[in-house]
């Protein structure tokens, strides 16, 4: 297959978010610049301050390295159990091309959690040992994961609503201070576009369609705004983590502000795809520069998170199953390489690999 | 739990985007021999068509300088302006040198 440059399959209407990539990533190359050579908190606050970027192998506080680890370890949690809701519609897909479509997103979401469970093993932690946290209930992924998906235009309000506000996020975590997540960032970003474009596209085409079709689009946008909106988190002054993660530039921007910059950009999205978003209260103000909104129900968002959304243990449960019915394939293909080339040869610890102590991964 | 992924050890991935280009480090994958890591590295990094070849290498068998001692291994250089061709000064109107 012949390499293709991903900058050219870039669709229009993506350059903005695109070009916060781009820029994003000459900013990684540019924190690449030496620094003056400190040591213990005053080499990470001058790393910090200086726009640098934080790697494995630096001094950090204990917090910082915990915060990063539960972020990360939520995110890449998120990209796998996030699977789900999508897999119930890949046998069901109403064409041979959706369908294909559809497994491709899905498999990107998998490699999407394999980066970040790597950019969080350089912190020290095992991929098991969060397989673990999430199995038993220590570590949570995003709460929109906890809704069905009813019909076929759930899979594109889904991906329309929900990957648009992870690229929303995302794009500003290209620019986390801590190196490996900021990497494995850009990569996910240039993915997620696809992700996002064709959920756009599905709802497109529903929305153009019959009467019945459209109604089905209407109801999926209906049910997938709020759980969108929520991905953000609760608003600042009530969000337990965002000062710290904010004054160490692990996050760079307020829940709120995202939130905002979401709404502002999918108002104009919902005209062109002729869908009503669920709020009366939604309208432009000219004083502010930007759309007023309902604010999602924090209760809810409260009680989903406390595991009593709709599907919490329903996706719980599958995930745990899958796991344990791939126990199989794991020791198989362990007996095998055991068998034919004497190995493993030995557990790699993570911290003590010396490529994953140059912060090599992701 | 004996076969985990825990267990597998670490490869370092490196791709080569086309003809003509260096393998470049992408990241790291877990499994348990080189064949799987060679699937598990063209799977995750290579969906979109990005590589020509792939390199995988136990990170075990990667020797990398101590970071503790950059100042001492890499300032040695840093006083050799002379080998870079921007050090000397050439008289106006020369050229091809």
């Amino acid at each position: 297959m012949e390499h293709t440059d991903l900058a050219a399959q870039r669709p229009p209407g993506s350059e903005l978010l695109a070009e916060q990539v781009d820029a994003a990533e000459r900013d990684l190359l540019a924190a690449a610049r030496p620094q003056r050579r400190a040591v213990g908190q005053a080499s990470f606050d001058a790393l910090i301050d200086g726009e640098h970027k934080v790697e494995p192998t630096d001094w950090m506080p204990e917090g910082y390295r915990a915060g990063l680890i539960r972020q990360i370890a939520q995110h890449a949690h998120s990209e796998v159990v996030g699977m789900q809701p999508e897999r119930n519609w890949i046998t069901r897909a109403p064409s041979l091309r959706r369908k294909a479509i559809l497994l491709a997103k899905v498999q990107d979401e998998a490699g999407h959690g394999l980066y970040l469970y790597s950019a969080a093993e350089t912190l020290g932690v095992s991929r098991e040992w969060m397989l673990d946290a999430l199995h038993e209930g220590r570590q949570r992924y995003l709460s929109f994961i906890n809704y069905p998906t009813l019909t076929w235009a759930d899979v594109g309000a889904l991906a329309w609503l929900t990957d648009g506000a992870a690229v929303v996020n995302q794009v500003t975590l290209c620019r986390s201070s801590y190196g490996p997540y900021a990497r494995a960032m850009v990569r996910v970003c240039r993915e997620e576009s696809f992700h996002h474009r064709q959920g756009f596209d599905a709802l497109r085409v529903l929305a153009a369609g019959t009467p019945a079709q459209r109604a089905m689009a209407q109801d999926a946008v209906d049910r997938w705004w709020y759980p969108a909106l929520a991905m953000f988190g609760p608003p600042h002054n009530r969000s337990t983590h965002s000062d710290r993660s904010m004054a160490w530039k692990i996050k760079r921007f307020s829940n709120d502000e995202l939130r905002q910059r979401f709404v502002d950009i999918c108002v104009p999205q919902a005209e062109v795809l002729g869908v009503r978003l669920p709020d009366p209260a939604l309208r432009w103000n000219a004083e502010r520069g930007h759309h007023d909104f309902t604010e999602p129900d924090w209760d809810e968002l409260r009680r989903v998170v406390a595991g009593h959304g709709p599907c919490n243990r329903q996706r719980m449960d599958h995930r745990r199953r899958v796991h344990e019915d791939g126990a199989w394939v794991r020791e198989a293909a362990t007996a095998y390489a055991a068998k034919h080339h004497g190995g493993p040869q030995h557990s790699t610890a993570h911290q003590g690999a010396p490529a994953a102590r140059q912060g090599l991964p992701a | 739990m004996s076969a985990a992924p825990a267990d597998w050890p670490l490869w370092e991935v490196f791709v080569r985007a086309r003809r003509g280009l260096t393998h470049l480090h992408v990241g790291s994958v877990h499994a348990p021999d080189a064949e799987l890591a060679l699937h598990n590295a063209r799977d995750l990094h290579t969906r979109r068509g990005e590589g020509a070849s792939i390199w995988v290498v136990p990170a075990e068998h990667i020797t990398a300088t101590d970071p503790d001692d950059k100042d001492a291994y890499f300032d040695p250089a840093l006083d050799k302006d002379f080998r870079h061709p921007g050090h000397f000064e050439l008289p106006e109107g020369v050229e091809h040198l």
